[in-house]
């Protein structure tokens, strides 16, 4: 294969990577935090608050609706705003972390949620604040479910990321399409697609060997 | 040395001890079911009491009232010495230390292990780890799982577990331990290990114990006093031995239905209030006097012969517990004029149950 493809893979590959992975942290950072209140404000939850869950639940579900291609587009003057500009790799990260962090936060209210509700009550009966309750019990007994979550978020996100090459954020993605697409490079769009296959396996992969020693315990 | 001491620093020695818990006309409701209708008991120190009912019968609110988990509509609840009811949600949270809880499902976190487990409520208080990592190995001496510390509940079978409940329970020095239903999940073996467990627990450390339960059985192997509740009310309230003597409410007679001797349903079902056939009647008897021959005393004083049918003595905890059914030939309508001359004891009750047809 021609170098300059081989080096335009491995540039698409690192891009497609750091998109992943810093959306995902920026997705984790936020969701999670999204996710508890979700639980902590619900009926029954350690801080009960009907008024405020609805609220949450409905602009978690509004950005869950919109389609990622138009949220991308619609995003372009907030990610001007916070990046400088709406181009590049470092650009599609807003659009990317704003799209995968209520996505996130509903993955991470699930296993938050089967928490059973005694091990809760056991730690309030000892006198724990809320804080310490989702500190010392929400948190580490929903672990292996959050991280399982994240894993799927983190390989959702790879695929999105492909998509960022729309508003020419780079990206194994865009590559595909403009050479493997438009200009009927097969053998671009045939590693392409490879390199995601083996990226996608190996983020379940991990993720998975994490789940599995956490519960182990 | 015989002049008079005081270690600095003990507490001084107060005029009529004040009980661990005393609830007084708690009423608590859920829409119109009153969970709890003026429920009042007081706990003494170092006391077993068991409280005893059906699901539903609200015990389970009466436990979530004593930790201020629910607040009751009206009444007080004292818990060593201190009003709860007027405490705000962030003032009862030190307040909580003071009661250990043991819950039937172990509630013991996954994420922890054994020992972490157990310094959870002194992490929650505030304590140095290396402080409550050490209260921690003293207290699974005391369960004796030394050796599990660094497990995972996962690891531990259920009697285990509800060691580690115990354990955790005891970390922040409760003046209360409260076991709700804690040996409900477990075999009959381990139930009365863990059951031994408390009564050693509640020995060598004085400590006041609630036990919450639906069985008999566990009232009456480590329990001095029971309160029976039903439908939100406290119905019969007594020493274990009187109790089971001498059960007033139906609710307590159907809970010990199983647990003492009752007549066999085949005698029971031919029985006649009145007639000419043998009569039955059975005696119950507390203390020292259960060992005493009633059929020859009854056959001496009634000049019949008497049978026993059914009973024996049974122990609650050291103290005797008679209960027997006797069938008297003839003149058995004299039996509880005969009881009340010769056998007028407060300890002993005989009741005419009725006559068998008079056939042959």
């Amino acid at each position: 294969m021609n170098p300059v493809l081989i080096d335009l893979i491995w540039k698409g590959t690192v891009e497609t990577v750091v998109m992943t992975l810093a959306s995902g942290f920026i997705s984790l950072i936020f969701g999670l935090p999204l996710g508890l209140l979700l639980v902590a404000t619900a009926r029954g939850g350690i801080a009960e608050n009907l008024w405020l869950n609805r609220v949450i639940g409905s602009v978690v579900n509004g950005f869950r609706s919109v389609p990622f291609i138009i949220l991308l587009v619609a995003l372009i003057p907030v990610t001007r705003f916070i990046v400088g500009t709406a181009l590049g790799t470092g650009a599609a990260i807003v659009p990317l972390s704003i799209a995968a962090t209520p996505y996130f936060a509903r993955i991470a209210e699930v296993s938050l949620r089967e928490v059973p509700r005694g091990l809760i009550e056991a730690v309030e009966a000892m006198g724990a604040s809320r804080w310490q309750v989702v500190r010392e019990v929400l948190v580490p007994e929903a672990l292996p479910g959050i991280i399982a979550g994240f894993t799927v978020t983190l390989v959702t996100l790879t695929g999105a990321s492909a998509m960022a090459g729309a508003i020419g954020a780079g990206g194994l993605g865009d590559l595909a399409i403009r050479y493997g697409y438009q200009r009927f490079e097969t053998t671009v769009m045939i590693v392409v697609v490879a390199i995601l296959i083996l990226l996608v396996c190996g983020l379940q992969f991990v993720g998975d060997r994490v789940v599995a020693a956490l519960e182990k315990r | 040395m015989k002049h008079e001491t005081r270690l600095v620093g003990a507490p001084v020695p107060t005029s009529g001890p004040e009980p661990v818990v005393a609830l007084s006309g708690v009423t608590r409701a859920f829409g119109r079911t009153l969970a709890l209708s003026g429920v009042s008991l007081s706990i003494a120190k170092g006391e077993i009491l068991g409280l005893i009912g059906r699901s539903g019968a609200g015990k389970s609110t009466l436990i979530r009232c004593l930790n201020g988990l629910e607040r009751p509509d009206s009444g007080s609840i004292r818990i060593d010495g201190q009003e709860i009811t007027s405490l705000s949600d962030r003032e009862l949270q030190p307040f909580r230390q003071k009661i250990g809880m043991v819950f039937q499902h172990f509630n013991l976190l996954s994420a922890k292990t054994v020992e972490d487990n157990i310094a959870l409520p002194l992490k929650i208080a505030g304590v140095a780890k290396r402080d409550r990592l050490k209260r921690a190995g003293e207290l699974l001496d005391l369960v004796g799982l030394s050796d599990k510390a660094r497990a995972h509940p996962s690891a531990l079978s259920g009697g285990q577990k509800q060691r580690v409940g115990i354990a955790r329970a005891l970390a922040a020095n409760p003046a209360l331990l409260l076991s709700d239903e804690a040996t409900s999940a477990l075999d009959p073996e381990t139930t009365q290990s863990i059951l031994d467990l408390m009564r050693e627990i509640n020995r060598s450390l004085g400590l006041t114990i609630l036990l919450i339960t639906h069985e008999m059985d566990v009232v009456r192997s480590i329990a001095g006093r029971v309160a029976v509740i039903d439908q939100g009310q406290i119905v019969e309230e007594g020493r274990v031995a009187d109790v089971f003597a001498r059960p007033v409410h139906a609710v307590t007679k159907s809970l010990l239905h199983g647990v003492r001797p009752q007549l066999p349903d085949f005698l029971s079902a031919r029985l006649s209030p009145q007639g000419s056939g043998p009569a039955l009647f059975s005696v119950d008897v507390t203390g020292e006097d259960a060992g005493l021959d009633f059929a020859a005393r009854f056959a001496d004083a009634l000049g019949t012969t008497v049978t026993l049918v059914h009973g024996g003595v049974d122990h609650i905890q050291d103290q005797p517990v008679g209960r027997f059914f006797f069938r008297a030939l003839a003149r058995g309508d004299d039996i509880q004029a005969v009881a009340a001359s010769h056998l007028a004891r407060p300890n002993i009750h005989v009741e005419l149950l009725g006559h068998e047809p008079g056939s042959h």
